[in-house]
């Protein structure tokens, strides 16, 4: 069944979009931003707010309609990597009663990126947003090694303590830089030849599960991860493993 | 003012406690150097330029010192430019070419005290016309109100882009402009040279950046009747250099933090401290108010819980500023809006912080950033974090306002979000111009006790580090939950100990030009 974004009616398509174009306030500047949102494939729109930003630049919120629509049931290839999260104390029961052994997550935020929290979060103690991190999970053995840490680094780490999985945090992505660096990362794993040994989880606002598969990880976490979603995972994978 | 009912007693002693905590650094400071502040002493008298790999002469100089740098650089500049007739441009063309100044025969002191005072004079010059200028037209553009001043951020890699969004920015309704710089350039221990136009997520400090940016906002400010405040970093391995770079081109406020180098950067603490000191005096006799860095605790550490360590941090940051002769008016102390939003009075807090704040440094124009940890991709909840805190801040007459940007979550901000935090910042400022004067806060209400609650802390906070010493506290992570050693981080190899006939004339004229000694 086709669905159509919902304004105030089903199926009415309303949209709203803002954006500048490089003109100044003019009739016809809206006119311009007027036919570039319909060449979208909009049916109709409305600029409902043309405000110049500088002598040559102006601001537009548009309101637009359209008929296209999408068939939700051929939305079929998404895949979250933890789909039924367990909370903190199921997670260890779970691994006391099927890994039977602590396991042990390494994790750095890596290449030039300085950003600690987001892997702080997952790994620290104290956690976020009332979350434990895996340092409090007695069932795990969890190592942060900061920000701005080499790939070589992080990996060289893993083999030293023998970890079960790495975590990788990306928080910068300008020029794709995340995306790069994840695939130095993995290259490295392979040159390695380490690539079986560790379960690869990265994360970051601007990543999710496909994005990292495809990058050759083996599960991605994007916006609002907690350490429950990692540990989960982790557990599951290491559980079936030992099978 | 005194709404909070603060103690003044506990503000005293705060103020004691700072002073307590920064004299034997200030001890350690003064009987140091370091090569940046070495190179910064050469710049000062006149080197300048590179060689063709591009490094600056103030660089090659020093680096032709080894061994002899605590006797001072300037004794070797100056005598080498005796032997080049006095001629600045002839010494920098061949210090640029490898000619080692360390190497020819040295003239007495007295003579180089006589060569060295018209380089001084050239300064003194340049630095006083740079004041008097600024004053003329913040005299000429005077501002009607006196709601905080509006800063936005321009971050493009490229100078000459910078250029059309600092136009842009000011037309919106900024007072202020800030180029960001690009990443790691704090990590460099030389300031490139020349106009640049690649960077990541900034752009570089040079000294003809400082200039084109400059030019540009004074043509701006006589378009739109506004004086157009221009703003950089002195900060990180070249602190002092930038600061004299900053107080050359005219730059109005500097980013100039006496512990953030340590912190964030991972720079040694020794390094710091004595580069802060002397690009401090730099920008105290530029008469250029500097902005320090406290709202960068909070992102690490969370912000209701260590409210404190901000206010100990201010009274830290004020000491060490009052050792370089910066004015209170010159002190630009940080802040944030930073506490989570999902607790419940947020906004209670925020308006007992930044009250305070405003009532213990009240000649101080306070910095005050927004909301950014907790800003996500859901812009228009984040429009209204931004507008909460346009409200404390005209409420409780912050004086520096860093814009908030409704795409903080997500990106470098579009042209469009700027504007959006402009008239939202005018919207809410103009429509509560008068708040603050009608507001009266309840003796024993929520707001008060938590700002009596800070102040307290503060202080058993700041014993604490009485005790251990500041470079103690710093390596026990007291300072926003990061820990650093003494003798770790970048650039600890560049602290010299000064010798017993260490010749720095331009900290001679500093200090006396500020009334230090
Ligand atoms: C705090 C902060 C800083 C601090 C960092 C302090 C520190 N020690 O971490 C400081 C001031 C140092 C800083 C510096 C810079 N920053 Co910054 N910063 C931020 C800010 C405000 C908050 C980030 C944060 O802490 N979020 C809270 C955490 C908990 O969220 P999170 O990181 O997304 O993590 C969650 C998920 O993503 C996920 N997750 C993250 N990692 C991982 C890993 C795994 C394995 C898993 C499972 C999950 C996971 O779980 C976490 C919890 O839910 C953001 C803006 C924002 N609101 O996001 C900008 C931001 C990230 N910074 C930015 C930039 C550009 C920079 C600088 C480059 C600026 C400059 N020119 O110097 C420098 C970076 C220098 C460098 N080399 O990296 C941009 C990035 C733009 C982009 N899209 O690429 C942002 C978005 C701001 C902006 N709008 O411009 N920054």
């Amino acid at each position: 069944m086709q669905i159509r974004p919902y304004g105030d009616t089903l199926d009415d398509g309303a949209v709203q979009l803002s954006f500048t174009l490089p003109m100044s306030n003019s009739e016809k500047s809206r006119e311009a931003a007027k036919r570039f949102v319909l060449k979208h494939g909009f049916k109709r729109c409305e600029i409902t707010s043309a405000e110049a930003l500088a002598d040559n630049f102006t601001m537009f919120v548009v309101y637009a309609w359209t008929k296209l629509g999408i068939d939700s049931s051929e939305v079929k290839d998404v895949v979250s990597a933890a789909p039924e999260i367990m909370n903190f104390d199921e997670v260890n029961l779970f691994i006391k009663e099927h890994v039977k052994r602590p396991i042990v997550i390494v994790g750095a935020c890596t290449g030039s990126d300085a950003h600690t929290v987001g892997i702080d979060a997952i790994m620290n103690m104290k956690g976020y947003n009332h979350h434990f991190g895996l340092e409090r999970y007695p069932m795990v053995r969890a190592y942060n090694l900061g920000a701005q840490v080499e790939n070589q680094h992080l990996i060289e780490y893993a083999i030293k303590v023998k970890a079960d999985a790495i975590l990788v945090s990306q928080i910068v992505n300008q020029k794709d830089m995340h995306l790069e660096n994840m695939k130095e990362f993995i290259s490295f794993v392979k040159d390695k030849k380490v690539r079986k040994q560790f379960l690869l989880i990265a994360g970051g606002p601007h990543l999710n599960h496909k994005m990292a598969k495809e990058a050759g990880f083996d599960a991605g976490f994007g916006r609002g991860s907690y350490a429950e979603h990692v540990a989960t995972f982790v557990a599951r994978k290491l559980a079936g493993k030992s099978k | 003012m005194n709404k909070l009912n603060l103690s003044k007693q506990k503000t005293k002693q705060a103020r004691k406690l700072a002073g307590a905590i920064t004299r034997p650094v200030q001890a350690y400071i003064d009987t140091h150097t370091t090569i940046s502040v070495e190179r910064t002493v050469l710049r000062v008298l006149g080197a300048n330029g590179m060689n063709k790999e591009g490094v600056p002469v103030p660089n090659l100089a020093v680096n032709c010192l080894e061994g002899k740098l605590a006797k001072g650089a300037a004794r070797y500049w100056v005598n080498a430019l005796l032997h080049y007739d006095g001629n600045l441009q002839k010494l920098n063309r061949a210090v640029a070419k490898g000619k080692d100044i360390s190497a020819l025969e040295m003239v007495s002191d007295v003579k180089l005290n006589k060569v060295v005072r018209p380089l001084l004079g050239t300064f003194n010059k340049q630095i006083t016309a740079n004041v008097k200028t600024r004053n003329m037209m913040l005299r000429r553009y005077r501002k009607k109100d006196d709601s905080p001043l509006l800063y936005l951020i321009v971050a493009t890699g490229n100078i000459y882009e910078d250029v059309k969004q600092a136009e842009a920015a000011a037309h919106q309704g900024a007072d202020i402009v800030a180029v960001i710089r690009t990443t790691a350039q704090s990590l460099l221990d030389y300031v490139p040279c020349g106009a640049t136009i690649h960077g990541f997520g900034g752009t570089y400090a040079t000294q003809e950046n400082f200039r084109i940016m400059r030019e540009a906002l004074d043509k701006v400010a006589h378009k739109e009747k506004r004086y157009i405040r221009l703003v950089n970093y002195a900060s990180g391995l070249c602190m002092p250099e930038i600061a004299a770079m900053g107080a050359l081109e005219r730059l109005d406020m500097m980013l100039n933090d006496s512990m953030y180098g340590v912190l964030f950067r991972d720079i040694n603490m020794y390094r710091t401290f004595v580069d802060q000191h002397f690009s401090r005096m730099l920008t105290a006799f530029a008469d250029i108010t500097i902005n320090t860095g406290e709202d960068n605790y909070l992102t690490t550490a969370d912000a209701y819980q260590n409210a404190h360590t901000v206010l100990a941090s201010q009274f830290i940051n004020e000491g060490f500023a009052g050792n370089a002769g910066l004015a209170p008016r010159l002190m630009g102390l940080g802040h944030a809006f930073e506490i989570d939003p999902s607790l419940k009075n947020s906004v209670l807090y925020e308006i007992a912080q930044a009250q305070m704040v405003r009532e213990i440094f009240p000649e101080a124009p306070i910095k005050y950033m927004p909301p950014t940890k907790f800003m996500t991709g859901d812009i228009f909840r984040g429009y209204v974090l931004n507008s909460m805190f346009n409200l404390v801040s005209g409420m409780t007459s912050q004086s520096i306002h860093l814009l908030g940007m409704l795409t903080e979550g997500i990106l470098n901000p579009f042209m469009q979000d700027r504007y959006l935090a402009v008239k939202n910042a005018q919207y809410i400022m103009n429509a509560t111009a008068d708040l603050g004067r009608e507001i009266q806060f309840a003796k024993h209400g929520i707001i008060a006790k938590r700002a009596d609650e800070v102040l307290n802390k503060t202080l058993t906070f700041l014993e604490r580090v009485n005790k251990l010493g500041l470079f103690k506290s710093i390596s026990k992570g007291l300072f926003a939950d990061v820990k650093r050693s003494p003798k770790g981080g970048k650039g600890y190899a560049g602290v010299l100990r000064k010798d017993s006939d260490y010749w720095n004339p331009v900290e001679d004229f500093l200090q006396k030009k500020l009334k230090l000694k």
